[in-house]
């Protein structure tokens, strides 16, 4: 059973191509990160999953309830972190879990706070707690920590990592960041091109090293310029 | 700054510098005020010129919600009614005057509609610039998360659009009492702008006075009382208070 498929995805905006043809698994409780160059459409592939974008051919088939967590944190500023959090709740079975997701982001004492009262790392865990209410079975993260400094950004991957252990929920993590990449998921892909096309992909802890990815993202890594320096 | 005011107004009043007849001692306006307030004028009059506020301004209220609604929430109708309304907006307000009195004489009606149209422009406008101003990102949350069209104007853009709604309809609470203040020196019976008219009749200047002190603790009590009201709705907002 796979929590999304993907298979011929179009999408083009105007004349620009974004994805021709694209596939793409993602088994049931498997994480995959994408990884790609500013532009190249990764938070676009993230936003088709999420049916926020309409595709122009293919389909894209995902099973049971999906959440969002985007790069802002996008609370309603009217709301409290509670009833943030407990905004997409639909039943009172979904409402009862708001104390347990709040307690599993670490904002059980914050409940009360209206958003402008949070800071950004606490803004963006009340994020993830809201999509987290409906227990859903696939996680799309669109780089949910790019908003963060470096120190809040450490914490709050390590935050998700866990929660990703602890709920066993699929997820896809759109990140520009290697080691987010290898923090998060169990396969790493990269995307390249125009349209863009899986140009890498490899399960972390064999073949998706950070050496590989950062070659699959065209980086010249300090040994690149040496050579290179020693050559002339 | 009111107590200098204060104490000059009453300096050169008392040493006869300045005649009663063209500025009033302050112990004559407050004498004013308690033989007002003591024959009951004071009540009818306060009483009349702000059940036209309340009415002019509810009815401009409920109008600009319907009108603001529709211009705000669907390009069609924006396109139909907003250039009309922007063009009746750029029109001085005195200007609808004469027009008034023909078609609906000296009566209330035509104080209540001229106090509506001063009170609704405000408001319309404000409720429109917030509808379009909702930050789409928080759209996009909503119908992420499958809400109903209704539920989406619910829960998003009605609370979204709140704070610029209550900005408008403070506004258009000030610019009701100004609309009052024409819509009585033309022809009243009543209300405070009666007062005003008949102190000039009567070289009266403490009658005028008391009229404009009125007025002034009028407009700034409905305008606490708006501040108020954002304060307890809207006090989410991220913004320095305006």
């Amino acid at each position: 059973m796979t929590s999304a498929r993907i298979r011929g995805l179009r999408k083009a905006y105007g004349s620009h191509l974004v994805f021709d043809g694209l596939d793409l698994d993602v088994a049931r409780g498997e994480r995959v990160a994408v990884l790609g160059a500013s532009g190249c459409g990764k938070s676009t592939l993230l936003r088709c999953i999420a049916g926020l974008e309409r595709s122009d051919a293919g389909t894209v088939a995902t099973a049971g309830e999906i959440g969002v967590v985007f790069q802002e944190p996008r609370l309603f500023p009217w709301l409290d972190v509670e009833r943030n959090v407990a905004f997409p709740a639909r039943s009172d079975e979904e409402r009862a879990r708001v104390p347990n997701v709040l307690a599993l982001v670490g904002l059980a004492h914050a409940a009360r706070r209206l958003p402008k009262q949070l800071s950004g790392g606490m803004a963006q865990r009340a994020a993830l707690a809201r999509a987290l209410v409906r227990d859903p079975h696939l996680l799309l993260l669109d780089e949910p920590f790019a908003a963060l400094d470096a120190l809040r950004r450490i914490e709050l991957r390590a935050a998700v990592r866990e929660i990703l252990m602890l709920t066993r929920a699929s997820a896809i993590v759109v990140t520009h960041d290697v080691d987010d990449a290898l923090a998060l998921a169990d396969r790493v892909i990269v995307l390249a091109g125009s349209p863009a096309e899986i140009a890498f992909a490899g399960a972390v802890g064999t073949t998706a090293t950070r050496a590989a990815i950062l070659d699959a993202l065209g980086v010249l890594t300090g040994g690149g310029i040496l050579r290179t320096s020693k050559k002339t | 700054m009111p107590l200098a005011l204060f104490v000059a107004w009453w300096a050169a009043t008392a040493s006869g510098w300045i005649k009663s007849y063209q500025l009033a001692s302050p112990r004559d306006v407050l004498r004013e005020l308690a033989d007002l307030a003591q024959s009951g004028l004071l009540w009818r009059d306060l009483g009349a010129s702000a059940e036209r506020v309340a009415l002019g301004f509810a009815i401009a209220l409920l109008l600009a919600l319907v009108l603001g609604s529709l211009v705000g929430g669907s390009r069609v109708a924006e396109r139909a009614l907003d250039p009309t309304l922007q063009a009746i907006r750029s029109v001085p307000s005195l200007a609808w005057v004469p027009l008034i009195l023909l078609w609906l004489g000296i009566g209330e009606t035509a104080k209540v509609t001229l106090v509506a149209i001063g009170a609704f422009f405000p408001i319309y406008v404000a409720l429109v610039s917030g509808i379009h101003g909702v930050d789409r990102k928080l759209v996009e949350v909503g119908t992420m998360f499958g809400l109903s069209r209704f539920a989406l104007i619910a829960r998003v853009l009605v609370p979204a659009t709140l704070p610029q709604l209550l900005v408008g309809a403070r506004i258009g609470l000030t610019q009701a009492w100004l609309f009052l203040v024409a819509a009585e020196l033309l022809a009243a019976t009543n209300g405070l702008g009666f007062l005003l008219t008949d102190g000039q009749q009567t070289s009266r200047t403490d009658e005028i006075l008391v009229a404009i002190l009125l007025f002034a603790a009028c407009g700034k009590l409905s305008e606490t009382a708006m501040r108020a009201l954002e304060r307890r709705l809207v006090g989410w907002t991220d913004t320095v208070p305006v």
